[in-house]
């Protein structure tokens, strides 16, 4: 009865029609239906939630003439501070994103530029680490080097195994155990990287040496995989450790990819006689390269930044070998960790410096992958 | 180089599904014939029985016999992928490779068979541009992608793809459905001249599309939803509208169902 009389002078209500509706709705649904009774005490305990209690059409008894008014606008105020709250707060963040992105590069660019302004050298092509002295000398040249070769040998390794896993999961395998194996990729993504480092230090090095020597038999006279006997811990073992690390991710992207080719496509090729590889070959592949090209990127990103497995494995040094295969070398992530604890201020403002550049690094190969993802978007609207 | 197929009490199955039942037919060489029979009937399974595409879909199973002259399609030792060299296929929907050229979607079924020259190649792709009808409005963008082309512009490149093989068959499954009236008009006429040299099926939802271009058309029905698909008749497209011999039909093509 009460709820009834409630919702006809809502409909009618001759205020704003918007807040009407949206305020009758909510009441109607709550369960002590006070108001009407006692109109004064209801509307003023609970303003925002009894406006409909006190219309410009309610008779008599209401007497606070004016209040209808100030209730009404009253429910408005409220769901417009939720909106603000949730605006504000999600703005925050957004800020609060670009304010600690902004730190981190100020922070990295001041201490950088104030360690590169003491170098005695220069800090791009000087081979040597010594921040630490009066007269510092360093340079970033072994380590860039180091970067680029380790992470390029884990992206010849990985890529190509984990397309074929890839491949493996959503056309070749049955669905039995595609499941298992797709949960076990899944799970190597999940090992933290010391572990990977201690596994690469006390299995994966001592396994290298009948690789290497096999290689240095029969590739050594290349020169980049001739060996002279050393510990194998070398940037091929570095890089093969890494691809290990990078395979899940790269593999799990790719599947994505390639279970996303249009049936029809595939149907396509099945109809004018093409085999299981020929029709990957025709229009899985063509259709999965761009998003195999930005899972590969994803890769690189992990790989130039990797840290531990590298510090654990690689057996550093400040020069550049000629051979893959002799221990020496570092990265930008392994030589910070390892010089980090005896540095002192200048030495520390040095390896941010050298962090500076791997930052800088891994943006531009964010930049391409982000590059090639637009491209793929476009490319894959045309066809929709 | 045209050819009959004979087909012998044939199932086809999805898992434990059986989805169309016990069918025989012949379909003559150049000729057309059409499929017609409510959603569901199993016209669309039945046509991919015919080139070994059903066994593609997971749990797919087919018995019976389908032979083509004299070779039989599910015969011990037969490679279903020759077989589907022999019997090309168009889609409901255009389906050009995305990735390729106008000229390069052609010759994709050429490649596949390896020991292609260029010039002989080149050729080829023309005259099945020519039989597609295509050939003049797309010689001077050979190179360009063939997702840039119409609807129905797609469709006819999927057709001159398919019979640059040049197939035995030429199966088509609704290849109208997705296309506009004048389109439409292109590939009816397409298929009658495509049916001087190729046997030609076409599962077509459109009843007027199969008075139009078919020389006999088959009605498959089914007793209800859940129950396998099965052949009404076969006859004379003329006999079939004007005069058939099964009440099912006759309610079928003047609208009474489906």
């Amino acid at each position: 009865m009460d709820i009834s009389t409630r919702k006809s002078q809502t409909t009618e209500g001759d205020g704003p029609p918007a807040t009407g509706t949206a305020h009758g709705t909510p009441d109607a649904t709550r369960p002590d239906p006070a108001p009407r009774d006692e109109p004064a005490p209801g509307s003023a305990a609970t303003p925002d939630t009894t406006p409909d209690a006190t219309p410009d059409t309610a008779p008599a008894p209401v007497k606070p003439a004016p209040r209808p008014g100030a209730t009404a606008t009253a429910p408005g105020t409220a769901t417009r501070r939720g909106d603000r709250v949730f605006l504000g707060l999600s703005r925050g963040s957004g800020i609060l994103l670009l304010a600690v992105m902004a730190a981190i590069a100020v922070f990295l660019s001041y201490r950088a530029a104030l360690a590169i302004s003491e170098d005695r050298a220069n800090f791009l092509t000087t081979f040597e680490w010594d921040p630490n002295s009066p007269e510092p000398v360093f340079g970033i040249a072994v380590l860039a080097f180091g970067t680029v070769v380790s992470s390029v040998i884990a992206m010849a390794v990985a890529v190509p195994v984990a397309v074929a896993i890839a491949l493996f999961l959503t056309h070749y395998a049955p669905r039995r155990l595609s499941g298992p194996i797709a949960y076990v990729v899944d799970l190597l993504a999940a090992v933290p990287s010391i572990v990977y480092g201690l596994w690469g230090a006390l299995v994966l090095v001592p396994h290298m040496n009948g690789l290497f020597g096999w290689l240095d038999t029969y590739l050594g006279w290349t020169g980049i995989l001739a060996w002279q006997g050393g510990a194998p811990r070398s940037m091929l073992t570095v890089g093969i450790l890494l691809a290990i690390m990078i395979l899940p991710v790269i593999t799990n992207v790719s599947r994505e990819v390639f279970r996303q080719v249009p049936r029809a496509h595939e149907e396509a090729a099945l109809a004018l006689g093409a085999t299981r590889w020929e029709v990957i070959r025709m229009s899985v592949l063509p259709f999965g390269r761009s998003g195999v090209i930005s899972a590969s990127m994803l890769g690189l990103g992990r790989a130039l930044g990797e840290t531990m497995a590298v510090a654990t494995v690689l057996s550093p040094s400040f020069d550049i070998q000629a051979s893959l295969l002799d221990p020496g070398g570092g990265t930008f992530a392994q030589n910070i960790a390892s010089k980090f604890g005896e540095a002192n201020e200048q030495g520390r403002d040095a390896l941010i410096a050298s962090g500076l550049v791997l930052f800088v690094i891994t943006l531009l190969v964010n930049g391409a992958a982000r590059l090639i993802i637009a491209r793929r978007k476009e490319y894959s609207g045309a066809n929709a | 180089m045209a050819k009959r197929i004979d087909v012998g009490g044939l199932s086809a199955f999805y898992g434990a599904h059986k989805a169309i039942e016990d069918i025989s037919m012949t379909v003559e060489p150049r000729s057309v014939t059409a499929f017609i029979g409510p959603s569901g009937c199993g016209k669309s399974t039945f046509l991919r029985t015919l080139n070994r595409m059903h066994e593609v879909v997971p749990g797919g199973r087919v018995e019976g016999k389908v032979m083509l002259g004299d070779e039989d399609l599910y015969g011990p030792g037969i490679d279903p992928v020759s077989v589907r060299r022999e019997v090309g296929m168009v889609f409901q929907r255009p389906n050009p490779f995305p990735t390729m050229s106008i000229f390069d979607n052609v010759a994709a079924g050429l490649r596949l068979n390896g020991d292609h020259k260029k010039s002989s190649l080149a050729d080829i792709v023309e005259q099945s541009l020519r039989g597609a009808n295509l050939w003049n409005e797309v010689k001077d963008r050979l190179n360009k992608p063939g997702s840039g082309l119409s609807g129905g512009q797609q469709q006819r490149l999927c057709i001159a793809r398919a019979i640059a093989v040049q197939p035995k068959v030429l199966l088509m499954d609704e290849p109208c459905s997705a296309l506009d009236p004048i389109s439409t008009l292109a590939i009816e006429d397409l298929i009658g001249e495509l049916k001087e040299q190729y046997t030609i099926v076409i599962v077509t939802h459109n009843m007027q599309q199969a008075a139009r271009v078919s020389d006999r058309t088959a009605f498959f029905n089914l007793a209800a939803i859940g129950q396998p698909g099965r052949l009404i008749e076969i006859d004379d497209t003329e006999r079939i509208f004007s005069n058939p011999s099964v009440k099912d039909t006759e309610d079928y093509i003047s609208g009474r169902f489906g």
